[in-house]
């Protein structure tokens, strides 16, 4: 049986990772190359890096870094932020990454998705979404979050993966960051209706939300960042939890 | 020892590459049919598709340099597809170094099968120290049925060919260079066949 992944995300500013990591020694934490080694080393079953550099001009320390990256690790990655074009994730790809996440830029040119599925395969091709709940339901935000759009989130979903997205990132915005568990509902929904992978994103806190995610949730992998980080859940730990409570995980 | 990687226009020879680094080996890769036939060892990686895969390789005359290789061969992902008899990926005739088909998977459950999943009733060289049951990475839309050929078998939807050998060809559905631990084992077992 395909087993359930755990995936820890990087937030990478300037080619140095950030969110304080208190669980190995500062200078490892920093480095995004060894912060993903000692994360693949524990178990982890894929990495995300996202590059959260505002400026343009520094783009070029990230290619460097996934660089670094696919020479050291020896599982899968996903790089994302700031991608624009086929150009762009071209030169990811060709740099290293297993796959490489859109978000904006989807939204704002769908057929960009269809471009980059044509062009290098679905299987690397990950449509992150940014969804809050609202009034009309759960809507897609786009720019970090910062900017609603009319999209409906379920819609949306089904568009990108009619677009021959390979993966969805869904993050619920409302979750991030409160450590009360990930969006359940809208997780299901899209896992148990799309035919491709979700991963659930936002919320993680405890150990019992990653079993309430898989098994409620019917989420395919789960991302999370701070408690790992933190070392609040140590993902060994973790997956011999979630074993023991009958769901399927590489240890 | 000299190890060719076959150059052509699928994906993944860059990160085959860099997990042969890891294990301190520095491969040659290339498209010189000379020079893939005087290496100690060849991989024939690739993922993508693979009606554009077999017209690429034909019209570079690897199609027909590979089934007259005889040092060791390791097909991986796509490489494996190929190797067999024919593709519902619209190719009626692949290598056909294995007399097996190669099928899409039916529409049960999500496709492609991506992600982590264990492989069975291992056999051959390949597959020395690696326990049963494993987990290993995959990603794929198609499979290779199983035959008596297959030395490592994996159940998604169905069971299908996770590996499979005749001779001096081997090759693996998943990525072994993405694959932790159990991978980098996989890839030195063929180093050292």
């Amino acid at each position: 049986m395909l087993a359930k992944r755990i995936i820890p995300c990087l937030d990478v500013l300037n080619g140095q990772t950030v969110k304080g990591v208190n669980f190995i020694n500062i200078r490892e934490a920093g480095d995004p190359v060894e912060l993903g080694a000692v994360y693949a080393q524990q178990g982890a079953d894929e990495l995300v890096y996202l590059d959260i550099t505002a400026s343009v001009e520094k783009r070029g320390t990230f290619a460097e870094l996934v660089k670094k990256v696919a020479r050291t690790l020896n599982i899968p990655f996903t790089v994302g932020g700031g991608i624009r074009n086929a150009e762009d994730v071209a030169r990811l790809l060709d740099a290293g990454a297993d796959k490489i996440s859109i978000n904006t830029a989807a939204v704002n040119n769908p057929e960009l998705i269809g471009i980059l599925a044509n062009r290098f395969g679905s299987q690397c091709v990950v449509v992150a979404i940014d969804t809050k709940f609202s009034e009309k339901g759960d809507i897609v935000y786009i720019h970090g979050g910062r900017t609603p759009t009319k999209r409906i989130t379920r819609v949306w979903a089904r568009e990108v993966a009619e677009r021959g997205a390979g993966e969805i990132l869904l993050t619920s915005m409302d979750h991030d960051g409160t450590k009360n568990g990930f969006a359940l509902d809208i997780t299901r929904e899209l896992a148990e209706g799309l035919p491709i992978p979700v991963i659930a994103s936002g919320g993680a806190g405890t150990k019992d939300h990653f079993i309430d995610v898989f098994k409620k949730g019917k989420a395919d992998a789960a991302l999370a960042a701070s408690v790992f980080h933190f070392g609040e859940i140590p993902i060994p730990e973790l997956k011999q939890y979630l074993k023991q409570n009958d769901i399927e995980v590489r240890l | 020892m000299k190890i060719a990687v076959i150059k052509y226009n699928a994906g993944n020879i860059h990160s085959v590459r860099l997990a042969l680094q890891r294990l301190n080996v520095e491969p040659v890769v290339t498209d010189d049919i000379e020079t893939i036939e005087s290496a100690d060892k060849v991989i024939f990686p690739g993922v993508g598709e693979a009606s554009s895969a077999m017209a690429n390789i034909r019209q570079s005359g690897i199609a027909s340099l590979i089934p007259r290789l005889t040092q060791p061969v390791l097909g991986i992902c796509l490489g494996l597809q190929l190797m067999c008899r024919d593709s519902e990926e619209n190719v009626s005739e692949c290598l056909g170094i294995f007399n097996t088909a190669v099928r899409r998977f039916p529409p049960e459950n999500k496709v492609p099968h991506m992600g982590w999943n264990r492989i069975y009733d291992l056999k051959g060289g390949l597959f020395k120290n690696i326990e049963e049951g494993e987990y290993v990475y995959f990603v794929h839309s198609y499979y290779g049925e199983l035959d008596p050929l297959t030395t490592a078998t994996t159940k998604y939807i169905i069971p299908f060919s996770a590996a499979m050998q005749r001779d001096n060809f081997f090759a693996v559905q998943f990525h072994p260079e993405k694959s932790g631990r159990v991978g980098e084992q996989i890839l030195r077992n063929f180093l050292n066949l």
